[in-house]
């Protein structure tokens, strides 16, 4: 069958309550509601997930790999904006 | 009296006995029609997803032939019953064993089968027999998702271009000539809605017509309810083409009895 008329969907499973939704692949569809059904037949059909959202690839906006240097490398040397100090209490298991 | 109540007793056992077996093949025979999709799909999206549909299928067809094999007491088991029968032995209703065909005649059978298995199942639920009533609480979900999925692909195929349309109205025209056995019911299965434990099919057809009917009058097509024309799969008289699906389905334990891996 002709693909071309194939809009990619980019997949995201929340694997439990109380979780983010991951990015865990993308796939084919013919519509929104078919990319769905197509990731809960090909990404939670071992019971990987208990709620799925999809999104057509050309709806993200993403950075760039060339623009690294200005847009990622700066963070590096600034220690003091992590919160390194806090103890999270064992109680607390999604954060 | 005592015997009179042994002999009953012993009939509704050999019915029920064809009724779970009958139910078993069909979900078998499908299952592995479905399969047959698996490396040759339109996309890989599409081919994993028809695969997936197979499995809850031959999920089915293990739950219902073990509790066959319960229940005919002849210490046979799902293997058995599944890959050591003959073409004949085999009671699926017809429907579920003609050749995948192309895409749209795969679609529209699963289209009438999803419409009549959740109006089926739905009933079956209710069975006094709580095996039979627990299998059917499992099934009615898959076929639930089943339906979800085959209505927005009959839609895509008939309102999509001339080719797909063409192909639909084909599918339909060969169908509507098997699917009237779906309401047909056997002596035996007659037997068990009289004791609350099979669901009268013949009071299903209103709905499936007016559910299908209206499903396809959006896109413009008419489909006349449909009528009793070729049956006989109940009986083990099928088309020419099941020996030929049971011969690769069950070649290896028929060339390796008792095979497993």
């Amino acid at each position: 069958m002709n693909q071309e008329h194939l809009a990619v969907y980019e997949v995201f499973v929340r694997s439990n309550r109380g979780l983010d939704h991951k990015h865990v692949g993308s796939l084919h569809a013919e519509s929104p509601e078919h990319a769905l059904m197509y990731a809960r037949d090909c990404y939670i059909r071992r019971s990987e997930g208990v709620s799925i959202w999809v999104v057509e690839s050309t709806n993200i906006t993403a950075s760039a790999e060339s623009d690294v240097e200005n847009f990622v490398e700066p963070m590096d040397d600034k220690p003091y904006r992590h919160a390194t100090h806090y103890v999270l209490p064992d109680k607390v298991n999604n954060m | 009296m005592v015997q009179i109540n042994n002999e009953q007793t012993q009939k509704t056992q050999d019915s029920l006995y064809r009724f779970v077996l009958g139910l078993a093949d069909d979900s078998v025979v499908l299952s592995h029609r479905l399969s047959e999709w698996c490396s040759n799909g339109p996309y890989l999206e599409e081919d994993i997803a028809l695969a997936n549909i197979a499995l809850d299928y031959i999920g089915r067809a293990r739950m219902l032939y073990q509790y066959a094999a319960e229940v005919e007491g002849k210490n046979r088991s799902e293997d058995d019953l599944a890959y050591s029968r003959t073409e004949r032995e085999f009671t699926n209703l017809l429907i579920h064993e003609l050749p995948i065909g192309d895409f749209a005649f795969t679609m529209v059978r699963q289209f009438f089968l999803d419409v009549f298995y959740n109006l089926y199942l739905e009933e079956l639920v209710k069975s006094k027999d709580d095996t039979v009533a627990a299998i059917a609480q499992k099934a009615i979900k898959e076929s639930r998702y089943h339906l979800k999925r085959s209505e927005p692909w009959i839609r895509q195929l008939a309102e999509g271009t001339d080719e797909s349309r063409k192909r639909t109205l084909l599918a339909l025209d060969e169908l509507k000539q098997v699917v009237g056995e779906l309401f047909d019911m056997p002596d035996w299965e007659t037997d068990l809605v009289d004791s609350g434990i099979a669901v009268d099919r013949k009071s299903l057809k209103p709905a499936w017509d007016k559910h299908v009917q209206s499903f396809f009058s959006a896109s413009n097509i008419d489909v006349e309810a449909c009528q009793l024309q070729i049956v006989g799969g109940r009986n083990g008289i099928h088309s020419e083409h099941l020996g030929h699906m049971l011969s690769e389905m069950q070649y290896l334990q028929k060339t390796y009895p008792g095979m497993k891996w």
